[in-house]
């Protein structure tokens, strides 16, 4: 369907970005923190795919649909990091309990 | 809380700033389908995606691996990995499930690098299903003895960007330019390039999952 208007897909992708950006900042945890970092990022992934099937022509414009592949598995690597770094986080912490001499 | 609802303001702002962005661009922008497709026949492969990933713009590719395998070495210097608490006998159906799943999602992944230079498919679709058999593998708790050659999963995890680096040095060699194959010859050096990546990304998905470096009693 070369004519149709999938604009509302990337509306829809910036309302989870607004979500996740939201929840970034309300979320104490840093584990939501994380999820909300990944709703954003979907949200941004939406709002590429869904700006790429705006182009005129037999299929939608390839370049955003590579650039989401890419961003997917960075995406998930980063998330990948950031529990580990959560998890060394809450380590460091919990040996400096409140209470310990220091 | 009351310190929310500043917050909920601001990204009802950043929405409505975000949704005029986009409703403000042409309707119909020219994008880059046009160019992307009259270059496809010299391109090497037919699916416009994969020639977009590895030929018109593999620097970032290249870039987006480095990336990768800076995240598992990060994670690895950051905390030993851990196995799932979980053990075989605690999951009947689990082993009867791997036999016929495992082998399927190997044929996949290599179905998929393959398909990839002519519809949709690639290294990062097999290196995600890659990734998948080995989380199932973890779970199962069949790979503990593998995890004892770490040397071999290092030099899986590096292969992407070893490979990936080789074939900018060889072509620039023979053309002149990053990344810049020479003439008709695109298809075959894409396919190596996949090939180590789909090791790569398998790897690198997998062993992010395990949550750290092996550790020497793991064996």
């Amino acid at each position: 369907m070369p004519d149709a208007d999938y604009r509302i897909y990337a509306l829809a992708g910036m309302a989870l970005f607004a979500i996740g950006f939201y929840s970034m900042l309300v979320q104490a945890h840093l584990l939501r923190r994380i999820m909300a970092l990944n709703v954003m990022g979907s949200g941004v992934f939406l709002v590429y795919i869904a700006l790429g099937a705006q182009t005129p022509g037999p299929i939608p414009d390839p370049v955003p649909h590579a650039m989401v592949l890419t961003g997917i598995v960075v995406s998930v690597c980063a998330t990948g990091l950031a529990l580990a770094l959560v998890d060394r986080a809450q380590a460091a912490a919990s040996e400096v309990e409140p209470g310990d001499d220091a | 809380m009351t310190s929310r609802m500043p917050i909920g303001v601001l990204s009802l702002a950043l929405l409505a700033a975000l949704g005029w962005a986009v409703l403000s661009l042409p309707l119909r922008p020219a994008g880059l389908t046009a160019a992307s497709l009259a270059k496809l026949p010299e391109s090497g492969v037919t699916n416009p995606v994969t020639a977009v990933l590895l030929n018109y713009r593999g620097y970032d590719t290249l870039l987006e691996i480095g990336v990768l395998l800076l995240a598992i070495v990060a994670v690895w210097s950051l905390r030993r990995g851990e196995w799932p608490a979980s053990h075989l006998h605690d999951r009947p159906l689990l082993m009867p499930l791997l036999r016929v799943v495992l082998p399927v999602l190997l044929l996949a992944a290599g179905y998929l690098l393959w398909i990839g230079a002519f519809a949709p498919g690639g290294a990062f679709q097999g290196g995600a299903l890659l990734g998948g058999a080995i989380v199932l593998v973890m779970l199962g708790g069949l790979a503990r003895r593998a995890l004892a050659f770490e040397r071999l999963l290092r030099a899986g995890l590096v292969l992407g960007v070893i490979v990936f680096a080789a074939v900018c040095a060889v072509t620039m060699l023979l053309t002149g330019g990053l990344l810049q194959f020479p003439a008709g010859t695109g298809g075959t050096w894409i396919m190596v390039i996949e090939s180590a990546a789909l090791v790569s990304i398998g790897l690198t998905l997998g062993l992010l999952y395990f949550g750290g470096r092996p550790n020497a009693h793991h064996a």
